[in-house]
This record gives C-alpha cells, sequence and structure tokens, in this order.
C-alpha cells in the first residue's frame, strides 16, 4: 500500500520520501488552557520526490501545503510519520543533527516584503547561512555573495543595499540567492511567485528553471495556482484538507483527472479561447475546518459524485495507473452504488 | 499564464539601482530625527545639561555639602549665587551639582531596566509557553503591586541608602512596563518569515535572537528607554523630596526642592527652590521631546 516502494522501481533514485507525514496543531481552551481538539493541518500525507524532479503540490488556502512545506524542512516538528531525506530519517533528530541537513534543503518564501530581515544589507542575508555553516572564509564567502547576485541577474552592488530598496521580484531573487547559497539538493518553494505581478512571475520562474538546470536542483513547488504548476513541474500533487487527493505525472493529471475535486480544480483554470466550450464543474460550499473535518473522505461534503461509502470511509492512498495516485472510492475495487 | 522563454535577466535589477549610497533603516530614522526641531531642541538642551553635569566641579562656586551655620537661608549675592538654603549650603553649587545625580540616576536605572527588560522580554518574546507564563505571571504581580508602597517599604527596611542601591531598587520596581513591550515587539515578529529563513538555514537561537529579533526591536526599545530615563529622574526627585531618597547632604534636585516643605522658605527664598524645579522640568521635557522625535524617526507611519 506504499506508494513509494512501488515507484523505486522504474524510476530515478529517490531523494526524499514522506510517509504518513501527520503535523496536528492542538487547539487550546478553557481557563486552564486545556487541549480540547487538534487542527489536522496535514494528516497522513505519503509521496516521494525524486530526484531532479520538479513536483509540483496544489491546494486551495487551508489545505495544508504550506504547513507540509515547513514540517518537511523540520521548522514545524511533525507530529507523527517519518520524513526521509537521502536515506535518513530526519523527522525526529535534533536541532543540531538537522544542521547537517539544512544545508542540503532550503525554502524560497512567498512573500519577499517579510522573507529578508529589513536591519540587514542584502549581502549579509545572502551570507549568514555560510557563516553558520563555518566552511567558508570571509573573502571566499565575499566572493560566492557576488557570483550568487549574479546567479539570479542581480549587480555587484547590491550588496550593501537594504532590503527596502528594492521591487518584490528583486527580493524574491535575493531570496532565491539565499536559498542557493549552501548549494542544496532540494528546494521547496512556498508560493514564490504568488505576490508577484504576472509578468514578474514569468522571470522568476524562468529563473528558477534556468537555476534547477544549472545546479541539477529539485523542486518541491508548492502553489495555489494550477497554471502555474502546469508549466512548471514534472509531477504534480493536488492536497485537499490536509490529505494528498491525487498524484501522478503532469500530463496524465492534466489530461485525465481522476479525483473529482481534481476534476473541479481543472475546470476552473481559464482557457484563452473564446469558442471552447467548457464543462465547468462548480464546488458548492466552503473548504470545511481542518479542526473538525468531515467523516470519511474529507471532501464528500463538496463532491458531486459522493455516495454512502465516502462518507464512513477514508479512502486509501491507491495507485491506480503506473504513478498515477489517488485517494478516491471511485477507484477501490469494491463494488459501490 | 504564457511563460515567456527568451527571458534575459531582467534589465530593471542594474538600472533602477542609483548609485547614491544605501541606507540602513536606522540611519534613516536618523536623518528624519534629525529634521525634527522641537528633537534637536531637547538634544540642545540635554546636552548643556550633561556639559554642566561633566563640568560640574569647575563650575561650582562652593563646595555643595560644606554648611556654613553662620549664613544660612540668605538671597542671592555676589558670594551666593543663589543664595543658602536652611543650612547655610549654597544653593548655586548644590544645582549644578545635582545635575549629577539627576542625570547618573536616570541614566544607569535605565539602562538596568533596559537590561531586564530585554532578557526577560526576549526570553518570553522568543520561547513562548512555560517560559512566557512564567514571567509575565511575575510581571503582572509587580504591576500590581503599588510602586510607591513598595518602593518605601523596601528603602525602609534597608538602612543606608547609596545611589548604587538606590539605582537597583528603581530598577527592580519598574522593569515589568519594558518588558512587555520587547515581548509584544518580539511576538510580532516571530511569524515574520524571515524569521523561519533563519531557522531553515540552521540558525541558533541566541543568533536568531541577536541578530534577527533585536536589531528590527531597536526602534521601540530605544524610545521607551528614553522617555523612561524621563520617568527614572521624576522618581528620584519626588523619592527625594519625601525623603525616601538619597539622603542629605548628598545635593540633588529632589533633596533641594525639600527646602519648600518649610512655608518660610517657599514664600521668602525663591532661590532655594525654584531652580532645582525648573532643571527637572527641563531635564524630563526635553528628554520626553527626544523621545518623541526617536519614535516618529522610527515609526514614521505612527504620525
Amino acid at each position: 500500500m506504499n506508494p513509494n516502494l512501488e515507484d523505486q522501481t522504474n524510476s530515478p533514485e529517490v531523494l526524499l520520501e514522506i510517509n504518513k507525514l501527520k503535523k496536528y496543531f492542538p487547539v487550546k481552551g478553557g481557563v486552564l488552557q486545556r487541549t480540547i481538539g487538534h487542527v489536522k493541518a496535514v494528516d497522513e500525507v505519503t509521496f516521494s520526490v525524486y530526484k531532479g524532479e520538479t513536483l509540483g503540490i496544489v491546494g486551495e488556502s487551508g489545505s495544508g501545503k504550506s504547513t507540509l512545506g515547513r514540517t518537511i524542512l523540520r521548522l514545524l516538528d511533525p507530529t507523527d510519520g517519518q520524513i526521509v531525506f537521502k536515506d535518513s530519517d530526519i523527522s525526529t533528530i535534533g536541532n543540531r543533527k538537522m544542521r547537517r541537513f539544512r544545508k542540503e534543503m532550503q525554502m524560497i518564501f512567498q512573500d519577499p516584503f517579510a522573507s529578508l530581515n529589513p536591519r540587514m544589507s542584502v549581502g549579509e542575508i545572502i551570507e549568514e547561512p555560510m557563516i553558520i555553516q563555518r566552511n567558508l572564509s570571509k573573502k571566499e564567502r565575499k566572493e560566492k555573495v557576488v557570483d550568487l547576485l549574479e546567479k539570479v541577474g542581480m549587480s555587484e552592488d547590491t550588496r550593501q543595499k537594504y532590503p527596502h530598496e528594492f521591487s518584490g521580484g528583486q527580493r524574491q531573487r535575493i531570496g532565491i540567492a539565499r536559498a542557493l547559497t549552501m548549494n542544496p539538493e532540494l528546494i521547496i518553494a512556498d508560493e514564490p511567485v504568488s505576490a508577484l505581478d504576472v509578468s514578474v512571475q514569468s522571470q522568476v520562474l524562468n529563473l528558477m528553471a534556468d537555476l534547477q538546470d544549472e545546479f541539477q536542483l529539485t523542486y518541491l513547488f508548492i502553489a495555489h495556482d494550477l497554471s502555474v504548476v502546469k508549466h512548471f513541474s514534472d509531477r504534480v500533487g493536488v492536497m485537499y484538507l490536509g490529505k494528498m487527493a491525487e498524484l501522478g505525472p503532469k500530463s496524465v493529471l492534466y489530461q485525465n483527472p481522476l479525483h473529482p475535486y481534481t476534476r473541479a480544480l481543472l475546470s476552473s483554470v481559464p482557457v484563452p479561447d473564446m469558442d471552447r466550450k467548457r464543462d465547468k464543474i462548480t464546488l458548492y460550499g466552503e473548504l470545511p475546518s481542518p479542526s473538525n473535518p468531515p467523516t470519511g473522505c474529507p471532501f464528500h461534503t463538496r463532491c458531486s459524485e459522493v455516495h454512502k461509502r465516502c462518507k464512513e470511509e477514508v479512502p486509501q492512498f491507491i495507485e491506480q495507473e503506473k504513478g498515477h495516485y489517488v485517494a478516491c472510492h471511485l477507484y477501490t475495487r469494491e463494488d459501490h452504488f | 499564464m504564457q511563460i515567456n522563454t527568451n527571458h534575459q535577466i531582467d534589465p530593471i535589477s542594474a538600472a533602477q539601482q542609483k548609485t547614491e549610497k544605501s541606507l540602513s533603516p536606522t540611519q534613516l530614522a536618523m536623518r528624519r530625527f534629525i529634521k525634527n526641531k522641537l528633537a534637536i531642541s531637547g538634544v540642545i538642551i540635554l546636552g548643556f545639561i550633561v556639559f554642566i553635569a561633566v563640568f560640574a566641579d569647575v563650575l561650582a562656586t562652593h563646595e555643595p555639602t560644606a554648611y556654613d551655620m553662620y549664613n544660612i537661608e540668605s538671597k542671592v549675592s555676589s558670594e551666593n549665587w543663589l543664595g543658602t538654603d536652611s543650612s547655610g549650603r549654597d544653593n548655586f553649587s548644590r544645582l549644578v551639582h545635582g545635575s549629577r545625580i539627576s542625570l547618573t540616576i536616570g541614566f544607569f536605572a535605565m539602562l538596568f531596566t533596559v537590561v531586564i527588560g530585554v532578557i526577560l522580554g526576549s526570553l518570553s518574546g522568543y520561547y513562548g509557553g512555560k517560559i512566557d507564563s512564567l514571567i509575565m505571571r511575575i510581571t503582572d504581580l509587580m504591576l500590581i503591586l503599588p510602586f510607591l508602597l513598595l518602593v518605601l517599604t523596601i528603602i525602609a527596611i534597608l538602612e543606608k541608602i547609596s545611589i548604587l542601591i538606590f539605582i537597583t531598587i528603581i530598577a527592580l520596581t519598574t522593569w515589568p512596563n519594558l518588558t512587555r513591550i520587547i515581548r509584544a515587539t518580539f511576538l510580532s515578529l516571530r511569524e515574520k518569515e524571515f524569521i523561519l529563513g533563519a531557522k531553515s538555514v540552521g540558525a541558533s537561537d541566541i543568533r536568531i535572537i541577536f541578530k534577527h529579533f533585536l536589531p528590527n526591536a531597536v526602534g521601540p526599545i530605544i524610545v521607551n528607554a528614553t522617555l523612561m530615563m524621563a520617568t527614572m529622574i521624576i522618581i528620584e526627585s519626588a523619592l527625594s523630596f519625601i525623603g525616601f531618597g538619597i539622603p542629605q547632604p548628598t545635593p540633588t534636585w529632589g533633596n533641594m526642592i525639600t527646602e519648600a516643605t518649610n512655608l518660610r522658605m517657599l514664600e521668602n527664598n525663591w532661590e532655594a527652590w525654584l531652580p532645582p524645579g525648573l532643571a527637572i522640568l527641563f531635564t524630563v521635557l526635553s528628554i520626553n521631546f527626544i523621545g518623541d522625535g526617536l519614535r516618529d524617526a522610527f515609526d514614521p507611519k505612527s504620525n
């Protein structure tokens, strides 16, 4: 039942393996601040990231995709499950041991106006990871900063400037340079372009694509925009309410979406073609609260093809065709309806 | 979305950046501060008072603690520029020397409070949870105790009050406000992505506090510390006035105003109590102007 194991036979090297990862946030209440419930931000998510690929993760706000990224980087401690990076389980190791792995996995943040310390110059911001890892001399660090700035398309004199002097796109380039400082293998990009203008979005995405070729990077690309993910990813995973609803190679998932949620999402992507008729699937209702998720399949409250079993039983995340996983009772073997 | 395939590294970065020297946020704040006339007048007045304090030995005409029982409560004369007090001590010399005590107490009590506030506020705001609850309950406890009663009790218990002890007492009773301000600043910064960024590269807690939190909290800390210094000077004067401050014959402005408790002095010898009163007024006012100027400079949006 573990989709990771089946994949390894005919796929490239697995860089990151997430196994039944859970991240619950306690909800406190009452006079004594007792835990009265949990927000299940990430609930039993299982997938692998292969070396050199770009895995896109999409989902609406509150689906747990950012929490997933932060938990993988151990910025949040997982509640349960394994995070296996290059055959080492990093889900429970301490901060000190984790520092070794931090070199190899980095993050690009969503809000370029909040992700750079306003009181540090750009040079200091990019240099900081190298100071922490203590592996380069001052001169080498300076050279590397200049080199990285050049790589992301910024001039050398940027070094002495402060973040407030730059536009959103430029700041995001600085953020990318910081992420690249320690030559990471995996970069988790948490909606890196959603705060940018459309024209700047493509520049930053192209830069990321170029850097991927140059440094053999693996991206875990988190986004809420299916069209951005479609252009940028090799494989796409769809998250709903803390769970992975569907995961598959880009072409397969976009051509032949299995999960009703994925279908609804895809039908909502605007197509620049006036003549093409589209059957738009409209989802009704709100995303249920992750502190009180529906029983059974989390999507059953809004699903157009809901049946009795969906309300009672949580669907398993099963491989339907090669590399294409879906968690939906429509495709489980037992006869329904 | 159309992705432009023949992208060139955009020319904005090179063209838009002016060659003029770039300023850090602190330098920008200082620029705004210099343009604030009220604040600069505060700096000039305070500078003058500091000058007097530094050169008190040169400026004083008499020994400030030397008394002359044959020459008490004298009026303004060429010998005693501001007359003498009820013990025959020269008021002018005491006024000049009093600036030392007031500024020393104001500055060091403030510094002590800032040290306590920064340490406890950082711990509380950074770690949260149980440490936060514990520190906050202690501050709550300190805040509900009536300040004057607490200070008077401590001073009454201690037999001998030196300047150092006095500073310690004041600092130990006034830290909760600053602690809460620093904690609140930390809490607002904690969710910022650059803090996560620092964590994601493996920065230690100490590094995150000193490199990422404190530099961004420097505005509120400086502003509140400045305003706190003015409060400290008033506290010292008030306690000295009611006889619980630095004991006589040490010259402090509060001790000098004590003369006004004598009705005869109050009516006839204005030169004994008015100058120290004005000295306190101008010192506190100038410090407050500076504090307000700093607040506007660090947070231009607050206006």
